[in-house]
């Protein structure tokens, strides 16, 4: 996908980004930092907004003199909040004003001064023990905190919450995330396009098609390749393949956090039913291996396709099944209403992307909005519904995997009229360019630049679930403490997206 | 109250290993068959009792983990269960190369663990580091930081692959009860 970037002085920063999301009609996609000084430039800020009516991205490249800093743009456009947080600790660039400048990436192990996303940063850093990272609370007579994690209860990521309550009313919710932060940017650095490919494929286990076909839209589009339309039908279908598979799964976990273990043993068969079709079509359980820059590792034959069918039928009934049981369920009903919403206007404000945003009104989807694939052809049913709460979150996926299923049909069908091959040879990536694909929790962007030999100078990766981690605190405000584990697991984000 | 939580997590592990004194009246059976530390050991040949922790993984080896409770897996079948708490548990089952900012969890929990107790690597990047290899952010592979007592490679491994490195954790604990 093409990146039209204006590059502009730091000063201009604030009144550029101003008009450019226009009271956020255009969302700000990322920010990120860059280190040019071995290039004879120097720092630079990025801001990247999605301008759905042209299908563009265009991004404004904020060169940052001496006083090695910029203006916030968070007062004016609240999701721009955790990526400035980010470059500050990746490069030591000062967002100026800033309403909560805490570190987000490096925990209190880090020494201060040390910036590892700069070009010269030390290969040793020392490990700084016995401090701690402020977390916000709520005091007064009555509130008490509960801190859990990083490490939890159940098989799942790590990440510590903070919660001030008054009684099991959540007043405020603070999280402190980035424990899974491996430094995948920075090992990405100085290698090729295709040596990075197993480590794009492992930020995330859950989004793995998603991450890769952005990464591979930003390659093709920097080396100027061309992928043949058998590539994109099948590089579509996949797509459709992992959302089914991760929305039956949180189908299946969802009902987990209110202990309706019925409906999880239902959720998690269809899943695993699942698991063994993207390996018998991709030879990998998590769609590893599949999606390659030029266009794909393999080719699905009329027998694939077939058994494919048959698999998605029979998981398409376990999914009307626990459709049914949901709504049948008074119980559950109960939970699930009312409970964890997010506002529209939240939801824009933080430029909120897939299941989050559509829950609450919010019709973001960059299959509709940039058509990549044969998205065009399938005249695709953006689902949405208004009320924010679980059962929002709930009913868009439900409404989504029958979507979905219309399309894996549709394109197997498209695959059997297209003869063709599905792979050509990438050129030499040159320069700077972007990738979006909609990954089950919403859309996964990719900035890539290439130094002249065709070399990783930069990579940053913003998964869906970096967009809308924000909105997790903000929709727990309010409910009480024993449905926290029901509306996180309704926006199921990926930790090891985010932290990369 | 912080005072007392303080101390608490100061506090040794209670937990220990079964001993008895030489001559102790042990239970005995219907037909007069005394429960001998090998009986135990046999009954107990096929319980583990499992804490999941991700030092830094990409959530594939964990989702893979989770399947192992799915209808087609079914775990508890074979004993093997999985622990809220490590106080509770007698493996520590490590996914994940561990990151700087998880490396006091992971040491921590495993400190929290009462003996005897195993480590099992899942997973390459547990093992050796997988595709991450080294950054600044990260420590290295399980064995920098806990002993490891069993490795169960794949990237992920296969769910059977983790419940045969399971099953063979629950033999290396009764040979060390
Ligand atoms: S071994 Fe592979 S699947 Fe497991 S955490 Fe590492 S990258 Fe992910």
């Amino acid at each position: 996908m093409e990146l039209h970037i204006k590059e502009i002085s730091v000063g201009e920063l604030l009144s550029e980004a101003k008009a450019y999301s226009e009271g956020g009609r255009h969302p700000l996609t990322a920010m990120f930092g860059r280190d040019e000084r071995s290039a004879g430039g120097g720092f630079a800020v990025y801001a990247v907004f999605e301008f759905p009516e042209s299908r563009e991205l265009r991004g404004l490249k904020a060169a940052v003199g001496e006083s090695m800093s910029f203006p916030s743009l968070s007062h004016l456009i609240p999701a721009a909040s955790w990526f400035e947080r980010e470059i500050q600790d990746m490069f030591g660039l000062k967002a100026e004003n800033h309403p909560d400048p805490r570190p987000l990436v490096l925990h209190e192990n880090f020494p201060q001064g040390v910036h590892p996303l700069r070009k010269d940063a030390p290969k040793e850093i020392e490990f700084i023990e016995g401090k701690h990272t402020h977390m916000h609370t709520v005091s007064g007579e009555g509130t008490f905190q509960v801190p859990v994690g990083p490490i939890h209860a159940g098989i799942i990521e790590p990440g510590h919450f903070r919660f001030s309550q008054a009684g099991e009313s959540m007043l405020q919710l603070d999280a402190k995330l980035f424990y899974t932060h491996r430094g995948l940017e920075k090992t990405m650095e100085g290698k090729t396009a295709l040596e990075v490919l197993p480590i794009v494929e492992r930020i995330c286990g859950a989004c793995t098609a998603a991450n890769t076909w952005s990464y591979c839209q930003a390659v093709e589009t920097a080396a100027g390749t061309a992928v043949p339309r058998r590539a994109e039908i099948l590089r579509t279908l996949v797509l459709e393949i992992e959302r089914i598979t991760n929305h039956v799964g949180d189908l299946g976990n969802i009902p987990a956090g209110v202990g309706f273990s019925f409906a999880v043993s239902i959720g998690t068969r269809a899943k695993e039913m699942m698991m063994r079709l993207q390996d018998s079509l991709t030879g990998n359980r998590f769609l590893r291996g599949f999606f390659v820059p030029g266009g794909t590792a393999r080719d699905f034959t009329a027998e694939d396709c077939a058994r494919a069918a048959e698999v998605l039928r029979e998981v398409e009934k376990n999914v009307l099944d626990l459709a049914r049981i949901f709504a049948q369920q008074d119980g559950f009903q109960d939970r699930v209403r009312t409970t964890g919403i997010v506002r529209n206007k939240t939801a824009r404000d933080l430029a909120m992307v897939g299941v989050g945003a559509r829950a609450s009104g919010y019709a973001h989807d960059s299959r509709a909005d940039f058509g990549y694939g044969v998205y065009p052809e399938l005249a695709l049913k953006v689902v949405t519904e208004n009320s924010g709460d679980v059962a929002a979150r709930i009913l868009v996926r439900i409404g989504e995997l029958k979507e979905s299923f219309r399309l894996a049909f549709a394109l197997m069908e498209m695959l059997g009229r297209e003869q063709g091959g599905h792979r050509t040879e990438l050129g030499t990536p040159q320069g700077e360019a972007a990738g979006l694909s909609e990954s089950a929790r919403g859309s996964s962007f990719c900035y890539v630049a290439f130094d002249n030999e065709g070399r990783l100078d930069r990579i940053f990766v913003r998964s869906a679930s970096y967009a809308n981690w924000p909105a997790l605190p903000i929709a727990v405000q309010g409910d009480i403490i024993p449905d926290f584990p029901l509306i996180n697991k309704s926006f199921e984000l990926c930790y090891a997206c985010l932290d990369r | 109250m912080l005072k007392l939580l303080e101390r608490l997590l100061k506090d040794k592990v209670a937990t220990e290993a079964i001993t008895f004194k030489e001559g102790e009246a042990m239970p005995y059976l219907p037909d007069g068959t005394v429960v001998t530390a090998d009986i135990i050991k046999s009954r107990l040949g096929r319980s583990l009792h499992v804490r999941h922790l991700d030092a830094g993984s990409c959530n594939a080896c964990d989702f893979e983990m989770g399947a192992l409770s799915n209808p087609y897996y079914d775990l508890h079948r074979y004993g093997i269960h999985f622990d809220a708490s490590p106080r509770h548990a007698d493996l520590l089952m490590v996914t994940g190369v561990v990151t700087r900012n998880l490396a006091e969890a992971l040491k921590r929990s495993y400190e929290a663990m009462p003996e005897p107790r195993l480590v099992m690597a899942c997973g390459d990047c547990a093992i050796n580091g997988g595709v991450y290899g080294e950054s600044y952010a990260i420590v290295g592979p399980a064995e920098k930081v806990v002993p490891v007592d069993i490795y169960v490679p794949g990237c992920p491994p296969r769910p059977n692959v983790m419940m045969a490195g399971l099953i063979a954790a629950a033999d290396m604990l009764a040979e060390r009860l």
